[in-house]
Parts: C-alpha cells; structure tokens; sequence
C-alpha cells in the first residue's frame, strides 16, 4: 500500500523537480572545479612547464620536469618508503582498532570517559600531537628513556630517532596512534547494526565468542571496514605533518614519502616544475591505490 | 540451579574486570602523549633540560601559561581560527545539505558523474595540491586573506559531508516527507522542517569534521598566511620552534590552548558521532 502510496506521489514531484538538479548541487559543482579542479590543472599544466625560483614561467619543456625526476637517484628508494608507510599503516591501524571497538562496543564502568580519551588524538592537531612524540622520543630529555631506564629495559640514554631505519617504525607507530581513533569510531559504528538480537540468538545456538566473531560480527562488519580502509588510504598517502615534524623526511631524505619528497623539491629546491611533476605522479599513484584495493576487495559484488 | 547462576555471574564480573582494565588502558594510552604535554607545559625551564627527565613538574609553573599569552598574540590566532574554521563549516553544510539530499533523494542525469566528481576530490589533500593553489590564490590576490583558507577548507572538506548526508537522506523513509507534503508543505519546508531534524546526527557529524579538520591544517596556512593577524593558532605556534632551540613548555601551553577548546566540543558530541557514522558506514 505505502509502497503504491509512494510510487504516486513521488511521480510528479520527480518530473518536476529532475530539470532542476542545478540549484541544489550547483554550488557544490562550482566549488569544487574552483577550489580543487582548477589547481589541479595548474598543477598538471605546471608539471609540464619551465618555472624559475621566482615563480616566472618559460613556457613549456614537455616532459623535461619529469626526465629530472626520474633521474633524481631519491625517487626509487621514496616510492618503495611510500608503499611500505601507506599499507602498513592502514593494516596496523586496522588490526588494532578492531579489538579496540569490541572493547568500547562492551558496558564497563568509566566507558564514556575512555571514549572521550579515544577522540583526543582525533580532534588535536597533527602537528601538535607529533610535536609531543617527538618530545617524548627525545634521546636526552625524553620520557621514554626515562620510562625504559626506570624499567631497565636500556642502560643508556638511547636515540629513538637515530637511525633512518628506527625513525621510519616510530613515523609509523604515531600515524598508526592518529589514525586509530576515527577508524575505531567508524567500526564502533558498524557495530551498532548488527544488532543485539542476532548476538543473543547466536548465543543460545551455542556459538563461542570467537565464532561469534568470525562468523557473524565480521563479516557485517565489511562496508565499515571497506570505508575506513579507503578513507585511511587516502589520508596515510598524503600525510604530511607527522614526517614533517618529526624527521623532516631526514637524515636526509632517508624517511620521505613522496608527499614530504615534493614539498621539499618545492621549498628547498624551489623546483616548480619538478615538484609539479612529482605531485601528479602522486595524484597518480592514489589512483592506482584505490583502483587496486576496490578490486581487492570486491567493491562491486558488494553493491 | 543456583550453583549455575552463581558460575554465570561470576564470569561475567570476570569478564566486566578484564573489559575494565584493556578499557583504562586504551584510554590512558591514547592520553599519554597530551598528558605529557601538560606536564611539560608546567615545567620550568631548567627542568626541562634536566637529564634524566623528571616524571611530575617538581615546580608546578603555572605562570608559563601567562608569559605564552603575553609573548604570543594567542587571542588573535584564536579568533583566526574560530572565524576561518566556522566560516569553512557553515559554507560546506549550506552547500553539501541540498547537494546531499538531491542526490540521496533523486536518480537524475549526471548523478555518478557528479559522485564521481565528490570521490576524486575526496582523493585529492590540499597538501598534495600545494603548487596548484599557491598559484590560483596569487592569481586571484587572495595571498594573506583569511577568504583563501575559507574557501579551501571548504572545498576539501564537501565531499566528505556530501558523503555522509547523502547515505542519511538516503535512509531517512519517503513517507515522512510525503507527509509533510500532503500537509502543504513545499519540498524545502519539507527539508527544513522535517528531514533536517532526522537528519541531524549526520548534520553534527558532518559539521564536527570539517571543523575540526580547518580547524587543525597546517600546511596551507603557513604557505597562504605572512601576516600574524591572519595566522591560525596552528602556525602561530611555529615560532616557537626555533632553529636551535625550542621552548617546549611555551610550546605545549600554547598547544594546550588549541587542543582543549575542540576536545571539549568533539566531546560534547561524543553520542552523535556513532550514529552519525553508522549511516554512512552501511551504505
């Protein structure tokens, strides 16, 4: 009956309103090719042209930005980095915000105070919450030597970021730290629709909490997770500030990621148009990523 | 009999004790590092450089707070960012709400390209686009506006918002809106007065992102913004980080004052955020 009902009325409404699509996303068309579109192309464009350090172009020079970025003996070692940041970060990030959702998804006195805990890392600053890691790793005045002293875990002062190899995991802890609470909420969320019932009914069946788990909260758990994954991927790509702070992609360019590796090419090289070119790559590769991992994961049978 | 219910209760006490201890140990792990931002922002000086670091201030300096407030303009890096980070919020909702419920509501011509559209900026960080609007901001004179910033956060932060309200419109049923049609009302009173309401943990959700993502950037600011009446508190605390030395404790006081506010704020609508999300997460 509703369903008729709706069929109905929703016919006129349609017809009359379909011509008009503009006025409700045309604002959102207009920003968007403004704002994101348009520099997207300048960048693209730039990438192809001769830009001294003052920004004054020479024209275009074809594929010459790109010949130097090729041959810039950083690029190979960068891009293996960026592949081996994106993907761990992402899977970390997940394996531990699955337990932890299960946790925060149970009653337990002083629940809403740890989920209050949860979202700080989320609503600070990255800048500023990679500002206090680097404090804390700090090989002199740092807590964590104090911390491992106190334990006897060390027997000197150690230099957490010495290394470009150690640098790298710690880089790799702190993005895991920031990225945790959203994906947690994201799961949280998931986790509400499965729904008391069919846990209590699996229950009386006499399923463990495992198979529980595995059986039943998992796999509804996949559009969550599906989400929160492709969403991680985007933002681990790009992220900036947690090398930028932390190590500056140093010593040397020994922990960039194609992210930090163009902005430097930008700001210290004052390349335009090799930096251009390595953005684009990077726009590229994200595409590629995404491309990948919707196949993976069988986007389309889930539709 | 009651042998059974005994058993039953006591693991379940069990499991409530263990649930309670991974919980507080989340929940101080995610702490730590802005616990020890507030203990370093009490120290003093000489208790900074002091090796091995102590755990707790031995002089609790609460006065650094006062000296940072007075060697920092804070008050105008936090105005700055109040008005840039509320301006960006309420330009995306104004935008995405129609754009959202068109989309969630109707099957138009051009509706994948147009979701298409959303999900490559969705792709795109203004970082990765750095050269692109550096030179579109000096093309257009928007170099040391707030406007720049305004704009910018907006547009990368729409497609997010659009995705979220779209699956919330899009699970809001048919019926309440005919309703308010049969009643009289137009499809934008029908939006504002009935669908809006529903709709509002998504509307929260959406608003609290943007927010605190303007509210957080970092790069684009310090690239677009030279004069310190137009820095957001973000960069405005750059200059405490020196070449050789940095002056922790003003630092984290100064960090302090820009986490606080948006903590509390996220915190307030800690009990949206799931159902919020939960729409977007099905869809």
């Amino acid at each position: 009956m509703s369903v008729a009902t709706s069929a109905v009325a929703t016919k006129p409404l349609r017809k009359r309103f379909n011509a008009g699509a503009l006025p409700w996303i045309g604002p959102a068309i207009a920003v968007i090719v403004l704002m994101v579109l348009y520099p997207a192309y300048t960048m693209i464009k730039t990438s192809f042209m001769n830009i001294d350090e003052t920004g004054t172009s020479h024209g275009f020079t074809g594929l010459s930005n790109y010949r130097t970025l090729f041959h810039n003996p950083n690029l190979v070692p960068v891009l293996e980095r960026t592949l081996i940041w994106t993907v761990s970060v992402v899977f970390f990030t997940v394996i531990i915000s699955l337990p932890v959702a299960q946790v925060l998804h149970a009653k337990f006195p002083g629940r809403r105070l740890v989920r209050y805990a949860l979202i700080v890392p989320w609503a600070a600053s990255v800048v500023m919450t990679s500002t206090s890691w680097l404090w804390i790793l700090n090989g002199y005045y740092g807590v964590l030597n104090r911390i491992m002293l106190s334990l006897g875990l060390i027997k000197d002062q150690v230099q957490f970021l010495g290394s470009p190899t150690q640098s790298f995991a710690w880089l790799i802890l702190v993005a895991v730290f920031v990225s945790v609470p959203f994906t947690t909420y994201v799961i949280l969320a998931g986790l509400t629709t499965v729904g008391e019932d069919i846990m209590e009914a699996s229950t009386v069946d006499g399923a463990s909490g495992w198979q529980r788990y595995k059986h039943i909260t998992f796999p509804l758990l996949r559009p969550a997770l599906l989400i929160s994954m492709v969403i991680n991927l985007i933002n681990v790509f790009n992220s900036f500030p947690i090398i930028w702070v932390m190590t500056t992609g140093g010593p040397g360019y020994s922990t960039d990621t194609t992210t930090t590796l163009a902005y430097k090419i930008t700001f210290r090289s004052a390349d335009i148009g090799q930096s251009a070119s390595m953005a684009t790559i990077n726009f590229a590769i994200i595409l590629v990523f995404i491309a990948l991992f919707l196949k993976v994961s069988r986007w389309k049978e889930n539709d | 009999m009651s042998n059974a219910l005994v058993s039953t209760k006591k693991r379940f006490t069990g499991r409530k004790v263990s649930l309670m201890i991974s919980g507080w140990t989340i929940g101080l792990i995610f702490l730590a590092p802005y616990i020890e931002m507030l203990i370093t922002s009490v120290k003093s000086k000489a208790e900074i450089l002091a090796i091995p670091t102590t755990y707790a201030p031995q002089h609790w300096t609460w006065s650094n707070y006062v000296t940072i407030w007075k060697q920092l303009p804070l008050a105008q890096y936090l105005r700055t960012s109040i008005v840039v980070s509320l301006s960006a919020t309420l330009l995306v909702l104004l935008i995405a709400v129609p754009a959202a419920y068109y989309v969630g509501r109707n099957k138009f011509r051009g509706r994948t390209a147009f979701l298409f559209l959303v999900l490559v900026t969705q792709m795109f960080s203004p970082t990765s686009l750095i050269i692109g609007i550096f030179r579109e901001v000096i093309r257009f004179h928007l170099v040391d506006t707030w406007l720049a910033l305004i704009l910018i956060y907006a547009a990368f932060n729409l497609a997010f918002s659009i995705w979220i309200l779209s699956s919330f419109f899009a699970s809001i049923p048919i019926e309440i809106e005919e309703a308010a049609w049969i009643d009289g009302a137009s499809r934008i009173q029908a939006l504002r007065r009935v669908i809006l309401p529903v709709a509002l943990p998504g509307l929260i959700t959406a608003f609290i992102f943007t927010f605190i993502s303007a509210w957080n950037e970092f790069v684009i600011a310090l690239t677009i913004e030279s004069s310190p009446t137009h820095q957001p508190i973000t960069v405005g605390l750059e200059s405490l980080i020196g070449q050789y030395q940095v002056q922790w404790q003003y630092l984290f006081a100064g960090s302090l004052i820009a986490i606080v506010p948006v903590v509390i704020l996220f915190a307030l609508i800690e009990k949206w955020l799931v159902s919020g999300l939960t729409a977007g997460s099905v869809k």
